[in-house]
């Protein structure tokens, strides 16, 4: 029951709006199958499947707003959970700032379903692992990982006339590749909506070289370097200024986007002229939900365009406030790059660092968006376009503006996850100068 | 839970607070009912540890739980969201040819729960081809029917919803009115209603809550373009509603007229200061980076123990269990049986434990049915001990679980999570006042900030709340841009004094994240007010 067809979700929807009794009611529900498998010291060490569905309804009396979820799906607990909504609306204080719901919106077909990603067994997730020990065995390294994969749906009506209905498929997977006397590690990540894309094995491979390659590290003094950010590293660091991209934080003065005099950076020139990002729910490497959870269509948006900052996003009451168009928060973002690969970049690179992971990334200065974090996994020291030798990792105190102001290459982009949130990125690597080192960690 | 969640649930953006949300929303109304008593879960749990056990189960636990939150979101004079969360379920976990195995049902019923743990049997024989090493169980006692509660005055769900947001927005209000251009605020109130049984004879019902008040306060200077920021002084803590009513004998006066909470909280006076702080802020001095004696107010400290000590002693962390992940630990098995490992110096005693009231780690027994207890983990700065639990005490030639084993829910398998981690007080009568006269170079810093450390727990930076520099033994002022960095031994090593247990006070991590899936847990860490020498202070001020 955890996954609805398109037809099944219309009815199941439009049978709760009937027992609807408010100004306003509005229903989402969403439900899937997910499954994992964790593995370390080279055996498996949990695995589980997860499968759920839930329901929220939304009752509006004027701008009373209540909410109510069940998990139940029986006509009775229908018809509970839409009188509980009611009752809290009743209970619940007005709030100026309610929007009243969306009236019908057109939503272009997505790509974000996959079968093959929702056929998964538990046995595709134990041979892809057993792949992967079977490197740790052949390269005598000690592996840790992690495979994980969705298959959901999601559907929303409200009295309006609003429907939408997606469904979606993922699977994330990440390994890392220790060596025996704990002196060396490597870690390698990849996401995707299509399993077929994911080869265990040649991921396993990446983190048994660099665990291989980063032991004997070598200490160099903190400063400030030229580095090359694999895109799992500089996903970490954008995507906080993805999270910052509202609008109402910018102009009450409170956003690394604020700026003297109540002004903010929408349309300036925030980073270099070769950054661009932008959001495609439609990209066929990175595809998302075509509407957000209040059903706002998804659209192509472009947020930085050149290093000038194109849109922010806003509530829809933030948006009514201002007169513009309410954009919501995109799912996944893609940044441009170039042409070179990895190695063309490390290739071309005179003296730099060559980092594979960024860890325990945290907010220092809300200001000047200044993020700190250590380095992780394999890193490296660049000479004359050659990875000379492993360098003991350090920790960094940079702001991701500063740093897309300090750019000097781009990168053929791929896509990666972050470690951080999960979230899914097309990114490129990227060459970036006077990056911020402020001090030796002896972690390996 | 995708950081995405966090930001939505808010609505505040960059520097809100970041929620993970467990369950399904539901009426308050419901909060209330009881779902089933304990003889009926004593009947559904014997069915599930009968089928494990027909599976060809050596051990089986089920544990049925229901799981309740409500979460108030306010801003300025606006209640934005009133979340009531309700989760309830079966996990059964069981040990077939010497492999764990996991499943879970949110359908409660006699054949729901058979089947649910003849899938953690097949589960665990699934895997057992991967098994290198049978599990090997540490004895636990049979407990037979036990009951523990959370000692609480009051319910916090009993409490309309009305109070609690008219307090709230009285805060904000207050904040407001004295000069903050805004506040958010919010109050979060869990419930576990948790039922544990195991074929070792335990039927264990537990009953626990947990309470966090707090807001984060902004000034802002239009003209500069600058903001300020700071946090509630509050602490989240294993009580109920009682916290939320302010006690004098509760309040600790810290130097600059700050007032630190122990056991009771006054957000209206929190929210008062706090508006006038950030106002100070804004023009304040901003920090000369160099070396600094530092003094460490337990909200602070808190933190800094949490994970420099707390993680690195996870003994599932030090083995390669989290290596991943969250990492592994620099406190290796070697240092430990070495028995000489200056993790700090003679003066630090830290001791775990799951059993200090008002703590939000306390209960009577862990999700493995074992009671709780306190033991030492650093003895006058020596390593002597772990965190471990049923399955991992034989690594440490230990004949019992240190009953640290916790689920964030029914439907998520129980592993090693930290107990509350504490830093025991000097002996000495010692206050804050005599420690900032001790010192001639240094920064006192209150109230957690920016925080984070490197995978094995060598290096660390952190914020925090509030900074005062203090010259030859006296405040010389509010400081900006402050953070320390330092090692973890190096920085342990460096502790030369600690205030005495009348300082003694609670900090709290409500939502401490581990392991893959991510699971949360809620964990205290007491500690006096206390000094490091020679810590190196980084400015973090930087132009865009």
């Amino acid at each position: 029951m955890a996954i609805l067809t398109k037809d099944e979700a219309h009815a199941l929807l439009k049978k709760i709006l009937s027992y609807s009794r408010a100004d306003e009611c509005e229903v989402n529900i969403n439900g899937s199958h997910n499954g994992n498998i964790r593995y370390a010291r080279n055996a498996v060490s949990t695995s589980g499947g997860i499968s759920q569905t839930n329901l929220v309804v939304s009752s509006a009396f004027g701008k009373k707003l209540g909410v109510a979820t069940i998990n139940e799906l029986d006509a009775a607990s229908l018809e509970k959970v839409v009188r509980r909504s009611e009752e809290l609306a009743q209970l619940a204080p007005e709030n100026p700032e309610f929007v009243s719901f969306l009236g019908p919106q057109i939503y272009p077909d997505s790509i974000t379903f996959v079968p093959a990603t929702a056929a998964i067994t538990p046995k595709i997730r134990a041979d892809a692992v057993a792949q992967s020990l079977q490197v740790a065995k052949d390269a005598n390294l000690i592996s840790a990982g992690f495979l994980e994969d969705r298959n959901g749906f999601a559907a929303m009506m409200n009295s309006k006339g609003l429907f939408a209905y997606n469904t979606a498929t993922n699977v994330n997977f990440s390994v890392t590749m220790r060596t025996q006397d704990g002196k060396g590690s490597g870690y390698a990540t990849r996401g995707y909506n299509d399993v077929t894309k994911l080869d265990a094995m040649a991921v396993t491979k990446i983190a048994a070289d660099k665990g291989l390659k980063s032991a004997t590290a070598q200490a160099i003094e903190p400063g400030k370097y030229t580095v090359i950010l694999e895109p799992a590293a500089a996903a970490v660091l954008l995507e906080n200024i993805l999270f910052g991209l509202d609008a109402r934080q910018a102009d009450e003065g409170r956003s690394f986007l604020s700026k003297p005099g109540g002004k903010t950076s929408l349309g300036e020139k925030l980073v270099d002229e070769r950054v661009t990002m932008y959001s495609d729910p439609w990209h066929p490497e990175l595809p998302t939900s075509p509407w957000a959870s209040d059903g706002r269509p998804h659209e192509k948006v472009s947020w930085i365009e050149k290093g000038v900052v194109k849109n922010l996003t806003y509530s829809r009451f933030w948006a009514q406030k201002k007169g513009v168009k309410a954009i919501p928060s995109p799912d996944a973002v893609i940044m441009d790059g170039g042409s070179k690969t990895l190695e063309q970049l490390i290739k071309d690179t005179k003296k730099g660092i060559l980092v594979t992971r960024l860890w325990y990334i945290r907010n220092v200065d809300p200001q000047t968006l200044l993020l700190t974090g250590l380095t992780r996994d394999g890193t490296f020291y660049i000479e004359n376009g050659i990875i000379k030798f492993p360098i003991k990792n350090f920790r960094f105190n940079e702001s991701p503006v500063i740093m897309l102001n300090n750019l000097e290459e781009l990168g053929r982009p791929e896509r990666t996850v972050s470690v951080e949130t999960n979230t899914n990125y097309l990114l490129p690597p990227m060459k970036i100068r006077d990056f911020t080192f402020t001090s030796l960690s002896d972690a390996v | 839970m995708k950081r995405r969640k966090f930001i939505e649930l808010t609505g505040l953006g960059i520097g809100g607070m970041l929620i993970p949300v467990i369950g399904n929303s539901i009426p308050i109304t419901l909060a209330a009912e009881e779902r089933l008593d304990a003889s009926q879960k004593k009947k559904l749990a014997d069915v599930a540890l009968n089928a494990a056990k027909s599976m060809g189960a050596t051990y089986a636990d089920v544990r049925i739980g229901r799981y309740l939150n409500q979460f108030l979101t306010t801003r300025e004079n606006k209640v934005q969201n009133i979340v009531n969360t309700e989760s309830f379920g079966v996990g059964i976990r069981v040990i077939v040819n010497g492999t764990w195995g996991f499943a879970s049902t949110n359908i409660v019923t006699e054949d729901a729960i058979k089947s649910t743990s003849q899938q953690a049997a097949a589960i665990a024989k699934a895997n057992s081809k991967f098994q290198t090493e049978p599990v090997r169980l540490a004895p636990a006692k049979a407990h037979g029917e036990v009951i523990w509660k959370t000692p609480i005055e009051i319910n916090p769900f009993s409490v309309p919803v009305s109070e609690k947001v008219d307090l709230l927005l009285r805060a904000n209000a207050a904040a407001l009115e004295k000069g903050a251009n805004f506040i958010s605020s919010n109050l979060f109130q869990v419930n576990e209603q948790k039922y544990f049984a195991s074929t070792d004879g335990s039927y264990i019902d537990q009953d626990i809550h947990r309470i966090w008040p707090t807001f984060t306060v902004t000034t802002t200077d239009r003209n500069s373009g600058t903001f300020k920021t700071r946090q509630a002084l509050s602490a989240p803590m294993g009580m109920g509603y009682e916290y939320m009513i302010p006690k004098a004998k509760d309040k600790v006066q810290g130097p600059e007229g700050i007032t630190l909470y122990r056991n009771s909280y006054d957000l209206i006076e929190d929210s008062i200061a706090a508006a006038q702080q950030t106002k100070a802020m804004i023009g304040a001095k901003s920090v000369e980076p160099g070396k600094y004696d530092i003094i460490l107010e337990p909200n602070h400290l808190g933190l800094t123990i949490h994970e420099s000590v707390g993680h690195p002693l996870e003994l599932d962390r030090v083995l390669g269990y989290e290596a991943n992940y969250a990492g592994t630990s620099f406190a290796t098995m070697d240092k430990w049986k070495a028995g000489n490992f200056n993790y700090g110096s003679k003066i630090v005693n830290i001791f775990a434990d799951k059993t200090q009231p008002r703590s939000l780690g306390a209960a009577g027994y862990d999700d493995e049915g074992v009671k709780c207890r306190q033991w030492d983990l650093i003895k006058e700065g020596v390593l002597v001990n772990y965190q471990a639990i049923r399955d991992q005490a034989h690594i440490l030639n230990q004949n019992e679980s240190h009953g640290c084993c916790y689920a964030q829910s029914w439907s998520d398998v129980q592993f090693q999570r930290m107990p509350n981690v504490s830093l025991t007080p000097g002996k000495d009568k010692y206050t804050i006042d005599q420690m900032i006269r001790d010192v001639e170079k240094g920064i006192y810093i209150a109230g957690r900030g920016s925080y984070s450390i490197d995978q094995q727990r060598y290096n660390f930076q952190f914020g925090g709340t509030l900074f005062y520099e203090i010259k030859n033994g006296a405040i010389a002022g509010m400081l900006n841009d402050v953070a320390y960095q330092s090692n973890t031994q190096e920085f342990w090593n460096s502790c030369v004094k600690i205030c005495d247990e009348t300082d003694y006070r609670l900090f709290g991590s409500f939502f401490d994240g581990k392991g893959q899936p991510s699971q949360v847990s809620a964990v205290s860490h007491g500690s006096s007010t206390t000094r490091f020498n020679g810590i190196n202070v980084i400015n973090t001020a930087r132009t865009i």
